[in-house]
């Protein structure tokens, strides 16, 4: 192969991450190294909810990467995920996108697996007796206990389900880092999730520019007229961009503004045309929003940016060790991206997972789990419905998310030497008061050149 | 099979007519015609198979008056940015499963829908079945529910326009 073809041949303009390459989303290759870096071995990928597989023997197929996984309840309560590949001949066994069964059955040759992974029936294994004389089974020293489903590593945090093919991934906690903890914990705050349901479309992009999407404060209120008229998201709201350490993660944090025509300096963002100054709803239940008593951080509120933060910060986040702030900000949108897999979502009243499933370079499935709580009144479930109109694949608001990733994919294919610019609020990265910057995608970016252009070692994935 | 549930035949012609007339209003990008179908307080739905059957409330797309059809056929025209498309709607013809004791029809039939861009080829873009309620009006069979319920769950990209 021509070396300049090769995954090393990127060429960062300018040298740092403010112009990214069109190849980092065109190359096949690079992307089998992308799934086996950051999706198979050290990250933690979203799996689940708890609340999908309330009872033993409950189970739902999804995927870890480009890999069928199972999420199960075993007979004790404890929840498992096993790769879906039978141990004998590597089918793909389990069809059923959800279920209940006490024991996995992979029909080519009928073994059969607990719901933990364990090998607990090879049919023929001693052989069949025949005329006095045993023909054929297994070796003798063939031992079950060497051929169960690949474990992941599992971790379960508020209601939410994470596995991980490396078994020596750092933990849930330390993944995330105290900031996005912190984010994480005020959505899944330990209440008892309720599922609403699911919204699935397959986007033909990349699938780091839906990581991107969501770190990208920029365009929401040029692109999506609902988030600029209603005052929902726009680049006067007050907002803080935060990020975990290494840069991979980030939260998005806004606090709805007014509706309608703002003043002073503000006009300037009542001026781009995507601003409807007249617009009104004929029924304005789509924005019937309550405020939540969980929107509030309160004491658990991360250090602000431009604050330095405490070097010793506990991983666990919610300690407690600084002050309530006095007259704090409650966000009324908070999006959170989980590097690589999974984004969380909650927009004044509605809250979601989105699941980033990818498909080879230029595609991927992206999987909507609407939720909410179980001590909800009916109105409130009543009004998570009404505002899901705004977001999944038909959206007022999201369905243009998946159209602009589509036709970004259509240019970088047709120019992979050309670049990007990610350059709004600078060329550096670090946490903002403000959403007028890029410094997320920058930030992702840094991370990523990191994980992507250390040696080779053991390529291939862990397990 | 489900028992014959006889209509008079105007009723039939009418219904027909109905199912045939709103095929052709949402393939033909007069979005505004689209709310007209329904009553005052009418129902819409674009729900994933999956969930109607798991008992999931969640849908796609879910209205609940035609004030909320008008504001989605502004979002068409006015805010939602998106490829444009054609769309080509193939209806089968309408069974009567039940006329209640207000004289409503509850009605279902299959549909498929084709999408084709404007460089692209027709591909099949949404197949399900219409679980509908239809009531009679001064002015004519009105949708008080119309479900759509469909098996392409996985969408391909996004839906804009009206199933």
């Amino acid at each position: 192969m021509h070396p300049a073809s090769g995954p090393d041949a990127l060429h960062w303009e300018a040298g740092g991450t403010s112009r990214i390459p069109f190849a980092v989303y065109t190359d096949e290759q690079r992307h089998r190294r992308e799934l086996d870096r950051f999706f198979y071995q050290g990250h933690w990928c979203y799996v689940g909810l708890e609340a999908e597989i309330p009872n033993a023997g409950d189970f739902k197929r999804t995927v870890v990467g480009e890999r069928s996984v199972i999420m199960t309840r075993a007979a004790d309560g404890q929840i498992h995920v096993v790769e879906n590949v039978c141990a004998h001949r590597g089918m793909r066994f389990c069809r059923k996108r959800h279920g209940n069964a006490t024991e996995f059955v992979c029909p080519y040759h009928q073994w059969s697996y607990q719901p933990d992974g364990t090998l607990q029936g090879v049919p023929f294994r001693r052989g069949v007796r025949q005329d006095g004389k045993v023909n054929g089974g297994m070796p003798a020293d063939f031992n079950p206990k060497d051929h169960g489903l690949t474990r992941l590593k599992v971790a379960v945090r508020g209601g939410v389900v994470f596995a991980s093919f490396d078994h020596n991934v750092e933990s849930l906690e330390d993944y995330m880092g105290p900031t996005i903890l912190t984010y994480f914990d005020r959505l899944f705050n330990g209440r008892k999730l309720t599922i609403l349901g699911y919204n699935r479309q397959r986007i033909p992009g990349n699938w780091k520019l839906m990581q991107e999407n969501i770190k990208d404060p920029y365009h929401p209120g040029l692109l999506h007229t609902w988030f600029v008229t209603f005052g929902l998201w726009r680049a006067d709201n007050k907002s803080e961009l935060r990020m975990d350490a290494h840069h991979r993660h980030a939260a998005m944090v806004s606090t709805r503004g007014s509706m309608g025509q703002a003043s002073g300096q503000a006009a300037q963002v009542t001026q781009v045309s995507s601003f409807k100054e007249t617009m009104q709803l004929e029924d304005p239940r789509f924005l019937d929003i309550v405020p939540e008593p969980w929107w509030q951080l309160g004491g658990q509120e991360p250090a602000p940016p431009g604050r330095p933060k405490a070097p010793g910060a506990p991983s666990g986040g919610s300690e407690g060790h600084e002050v309530p702030s006095v007259g704090v900000q409650v966000p009324t949108a908070v999006m959170t991206t989980l590097f690589p897999s999974v984004i969380f979502q909650q927009q004044v009243n509605s809250v979601s997972t989105r699941h980033i499933q990818p498909d080879g370079h230029g595609a991927f499935d992206f999987v909507w789990t609407h939720f909410g709580f179980a001590d909800d009144t009916e109105e409130m479930t009543q009004r998570r419905l009404r505002q899901a109109n705004l977001f999944g694949p038909a959206g007022f608001v999201s369905a243009d998310d998946g159209e602009v990733i589509e036709f970004s994919q259509q240019a970088f294919d047709s120019k992979p030497q050309h670049r990007a610019l990610a350059e709004l609020g600078g060329r550096e990265v670090g946490e903002t008061d403000h959403m007028v910057t890029e410094t997320l995608i920058r930030g992702m970016y840094g991370y990523w050149r990191k994980v992507m252009e250390a040696p080779e070692k053991n390529e291939g994935g862990a397990a | 099979m489900s028992a014959l549930v006889k209509v008079d035949f105007d009723t039939w012609q009418a219904l027909q007519q109905l199912y045939s007339d709103y095929a052709f209003a949402v393939d033909s990008g007069q979005w505004e015609l689209w709310p007209e179908f329904f009553t005052v307080d009418g129902v819409y739905k674009l729900q994933p198979r999956e969930n109607h059957e798991r008992g999931f409330p969640l849908s796609t797309l879910a209205f609940d008056s035609q004030a909320m059809l008008r504001d989605r056929v502004y979002g068409i025209k006015e805010t939602l940015f998106h490829d444009p498309y054609y769309q080509r709607h193939v209806v089968g013809a309408p069974v009567v499963r039940q006329t209640d004791e207000q004289g409503r029809l509850h009605c279902e039939a299959n549909y498929a829908v084709f999408r084709t861009k404007l460089d692209g080829p027709s591909t099949v873009f949404n197949v399900g079945r219409y679980l509908d309620i239809v009531t009679k009006t001064p002015d004519g069979l009105k949708f008080a529910q119309r479900l759509c319920i469909y098996d392409s769950e996985m969408i391909p990209n996004s839906i804009i326009y009206p199933i």
